[in-house]
């Protein structure tokens, strides 16, 4: 048994050590800010090839389109995971009796106005981030996180009802599912056309046009749609944890 | 020092993370020191790829050609601020999960429980 | 000048952003944590928008200053309710026991 002290001391050891190694490799790197950054030129010039203006969602959703199904697939089972933990907990809850119940929320006027009035505006931008992440920053990923967070401001603006009736959990279920296999046959499409998988075969139309860069924008929707379901979902569970009444407790 | 400074900053808050990593006595604490660990590794990439009087490289207003930064460490770093997240909320329910177990998030007391419970029914 | 302006700007974010990631790990009560690790979400999102990472940031903000926080603290409510319930059967050990 290692006492905290012990910990410590091995841990200073531990970091001295690392961060010796660390400092010696770092005088050798690349000066910060140095103007030599070959594969970074590749890439760039690839994007614009390719005629997509965002050259990041280009080497997100083309370049490493790949890849990025393999971090997909991660965030999926990350989300399952989660979400089967704490589904588990609330059956359990529910057989010893305990209650999940949510009352008004005691907030202040001003707070439910602005949620109220912030809340399509967000979501606006959500879905605006996402279409246009081949042309401008952004993408499906944070247009996904802002469109299922933006959605949580029905919360402050009304209540735990609101929220639910906004978010109807099965139905995002499936478009989370959903979102994770079209872009799985998005690349088996382009597999089939005689390309190779997630080849970008669509026409790459006009740089700086909404409908550019080929399979690009389609892919940021079918990410947008599976991020912005997974939070949401991830959300409720901990909302409902949160939130849950322990009747046995207070009784 | 302005050449390695981002780089040390970024091992600086590498070490600081691992530090609250080892310390820490609430497994919250730790699962936030994660995230903090893990923001070094953004900094880091991003660090890599900046070049000097360069524009990001999104080409709406500026024409195809001209200087901008590296974008395959931005997409590294996009990939790993999503799946960081979704690794911290996962770990958070693992949290939830030990709390109602065991009724602490004390690292140090799970383990003295575990031991207890193992002399009793020779686990 | 215009060099010099960027150089300022980068390591006074840099030196901020270490300090507050190092504020992070110090924050010992889990709830205070949350909120100092926003703050560090928002400056780190700051950080790469001047190294010029506005895709980044965007996510950074959102998920590192938003949803990450929010997860914590709904986490540390629930964990300290049981904690409260685990205690409170200790002091009553025959009560609860039965």
């Amino acid at each position: 048994m290692t006492g905290p002290r012990t910990a410590r001391l091995l841990f200073a050891v531990g970091a001295g050590g690392i961060g010796l190694v660390f400092v010696l490799a770092v005088l050798r790197l690349p000066g910060f800010g140095q103007p030599h950054h070959p594969y970074g030129a590749r890439a760039v010039a690839a994007a614009v090839a390719q005629h997509t203006a965002n050259a990041v969602g280009s080497v997100t959703f083309d370049q490493r389109g790949f890849d990025t199904m393999g971090e997909e697939f991660i965030l999926f089972a990350a989300a399952l995971a989660a979400l089967l933990l704490l589904r588990q907990l609330r059956s359990e809850e529910e057989a010893a009796g305990q209650r999940h119940d949510y009352g008004p929320e005691d907030v202040f006027a001003g707070v439910r106005l602005m949620g109220f009035v912030m809340l399509p505006v967000t979501l606006l931008v959500g879905g605006y981030v996402v279409v246009h992440g081949a042309i401008s920053p952004g993408g499906g990923f944070q247009g996904g996180v802002v469109l299922a967070t933006g959605l949580h401001l029905a919360y402050l603006a009304g209540d735990f009802r609101t929220l639910e009736r906004l978010r109807p959990l099965p139905v995002l279920d499936v478009t989370e599912a959903m979102g994770a296999a079209t872009y799985t046959i998005v690349g088996f499409a382009a597999l089939a056309s005689g390309a190779g998988f997630l080849a970008n075969v669509l026409p790459h139309g006009r740089l700086t046009d909404l409908m550019s860069s080929g399979t690009v924008p389609l892919l940021n929707v079918a990410v947008g749609a599976e991020v912005g379901s997974a939070v949401v979902l991830i959300l409720a569970k901990f909302l409902e944890q949160a939130l849950t009444k322990d009747r046995r407790a207070e009784a | 020092m302005f050449a390695v400074l981002p780089y040390l900053a970024a091992g600086w808050i590498f070490l600081i993370g691992c530090y609250g990593l080892a310390t820490s006595r609430n497994l919250v604490h730790a699962v936030v020191s994660l995230a903090v660990v893990q923001s070094s590794t953004y900094l880091l990439l991003l660090a890599v790829g900046w070049k000097r009087d360069a524009t990001a490289p999104v080409f709406g207003d500026i024409s195809p050609g001209a200087p901008v930064v590296d974008p395959i460490v931005q997409a590294l770093t996009l990939t790993d601020i999503v799946v960081g997240a979704t690794v911290s909320a996962l770990l958070l329910a693992l949290t939830i999960q030990v709390a109602k177990r065991h009724g602490t998030i004390d690292p140090e007391e799970i383990r003295s429980l575990e031991q207890d419970s193992g002399d009793d029914d020779g686990q | 000048m215009h060099g010099a302006i960027v150089d300022v700007l980068l390591g006074g974010l840099l030196v901020l952003t270490a300090a507050t990631a190092t504020a992070v790990v110090l924050t010992r009560n889990a709830g205070r944590q949350a909120i100092v690790l926003s703050a560090y979400g928002l400056l780190l999102g700051l950080l790469m928008v001047a190294l010029q990472a506005p895709d980044v940031a965007l996510a950074q903000l959102t998920v590192g200053a938003a949803v990450v926080p929010l997860l914590v603290v709904l986490a540390i409510s629930r964990c300290d309710r049981e904690v409260v319930r685990r205690r409170r059967r200790r002091r009553r050990p025959r009560e609860e026991q039965r």
